[in-house]
Order: structure tokens, then sequence, then C-alpha cells
């Protein structure tokens, strides 16, 4: 899953050596924490957030698979 | 593919006025020297001028391979077993079609991850360069999704004219906004418009009055 979220982003942003996940596990929860280039957080949430809805639904789907409950978390 | 050909006193100079005409870089285009040029005697008797064609590299199919590994990559990522192939349309849309066993997982709920894939996958392929559109698709899903979307606008519009009130629909997308007030089109009692902001944006199906 944090790879998922680490090609994703690496993908969108100009700076992808500076894309960095980390994952805080829980019993039934994981929560991915996405950290990227300051010049790069329009690029990973976009306009009204329409690019971190579409990271998370796509996050989600493949946590369906796990059943588990993943939170994509961008942290600035 | 587009291509020009320019004259200059140097082939430098030729191939820097053709890029400027097509603003482009130089590693998009390919460069055919159609003539040297010569300085000539003190810059004036015999001196011929330099001609080059500058051609912009067809970048289109390298960039489709591009959105297909990607989309490979990413859905494997999700522990997901599909095949992808793509295909251009008459309007130059890249139509990447998905196969596989767990497609419903790639769909989602009314479409909404394959719609998020979709726009991930836009995104990634269209970081430079011309704008490609992208419409990602699996087991005929759009078409299916077309064909009910179709069904509930001839349905509300028949209920509309009915009661003479409006029908309000679910909050869409552009494209299946699109598809409803497409189907209404021709119909003369009932009128089609959008309320609301996306992700909100929805269609209202209203009776037409003055008949």
């Amino acid at each position: 899953m944090k790879e998922l979220v680490e090609f994703l982003a690496k993908a969108l942003v100009d700076d992808p050596e500076a894309v960095q996940v980390s994952q805080v596990e829980g019993e039934r929860s994981l929560i991915l924490e996405l950290r990227v280039a300051p010049d790069d957080m329009g690029k990973v949430i976009g306009k009204q957030g329409r690019i971190a809805k579409a990271l998370r639904t796509v996050v989600k789907a493949a946590a369906t698979k796990e059943g588990k409950m993943v939170h994509v978390e961008i942290i600035d | 593919m587009k291509s020009i050909e320019r004259s200059a006193r140097s082939v430098e100079e030729a191939i820097a006025e053709a890029l400027e005409e097509l603003q482009v870089s130089r590693e998009d285009v390919d460069i055919e020297v159609l003539e040297e040029g010569t300085k000539g005697f003190l810059g004036i008797i015999g001196s011929k001028q330099a001609r080059v064609r500058v051609s912009i590299r067809d970048k289109r199919e390298e960039r489709a391979q591009g959105a297909v590994a990607f989309l490979q990559e990413t859905l494997q990522r999700m522990g997901l077993e599909c095949s992808v192939n793509y295909a251009w349309d008459a309007d130059d849309v890249l139509k990447i079609q998905i196969a596989g066993n767990e497609l419903g997982l790639v769909i989602g709920r009314r479409g909404e991850t394959l719609d998020a894939l979709q726009y991930v996958v836009s995104l990634a392929t269209n970081r430079n360069g011309e704008w490609i559109r992208i419409i990602l698709d699996a087991e005929g899903y759009r078409a299916r999704r077309e064909e009910t979307l179709q069904n509930l606008a001839t349905r509300l519009a028949n209920r509309v004219k009915r009661s003479g009130r409006r029908a309000v629909l679910d909050p869409m997308n552009a494209m299946e906004r699109r598809i409803i007030h497409m189907t209404l089109q021709d119909d003369p009692s009932v009128h089609t418009h959008s309320e609301g902001e996306a992700p909100f944006r929805r269609v209202i199906i209203a009776p037409r009055r003055n008949r």
C-alpha cells in the first residue's frame, strides 16, 4: 500500500526524490503519511482536493482487497 | 507530423528560427539539413543560404505506451491482475481497456475508482507536451453506464411531463451530465440544465412551459 502511494505521488510531482511515505499501522487501520516538496503540494492535492481525492479512491480500492481501512494523509 | 522549412545565413540560425516558429525545443524535433549554405566571398558574392527542414517528432505513440505502462504498474501495486490494451479513436482520444478478474474493484461504486484511475493516468501522462485525452474502460462499463443514464433520463423526463414538476438528479461528473443533456436535448416538453458546484453538480430536468 505504501509502495502504491509512493509510485502514484512520484508520477505526479516535479521532484520525485522528495516524495516520502511513512506508515502508522493500527490493528485494523493503516495511516499513510505522504510528504512531498513544498512546491509540489498542489500536484498531489489539486484544485478543491481533486487529485488527493483520486489518490484516496485508488488506495481505498486496493485496501478493500486487503480488508483494511487505509487513510492517506498529506503532510505539509 | 508538423514540419516547416527555414532558410538563414547558417544552419544554426535556420534551426533557431524554425524552433522559434514552432515554439518547441530542440529535443522534440527531427532536423534535416537541405542546404549547407556557404559564406561566399566577403559574404556577398556566391553566398548561399542554409536551408533546413524541422519536424516535430510524433511523441503520441511513445506517450500512449507510457500511459499504459503506468496504469499497468498501478494496477499491479493495487494487487490486481489485469491486462491493459489501448487504441486511438477517430477524435484522437486514447482509449484504454482494462481486462481481468477483479474488474469490480477497478470500476468501483458508480465507476468512481475507474474515474480516479483515469484522472491520475491522465495527469501523469500529460505532465508535458500536447494534451492527450484519455478514457479508461473495463468490460464495457462506460457503454453500459451510458445506457443506464439514457434510460434514467427518459424515465425521469416522462415523470416530469406527467407531474409538471422538475426532477433533480444525483450529483454526476461532467461526462455523465452530458449524457443526460444529450438524451433530452430534442425533447420539446422538457428542458435540462445543471446546478451546483462540482463534485456536487447535478442535472435538473424541468418542464418546458411555453409550448
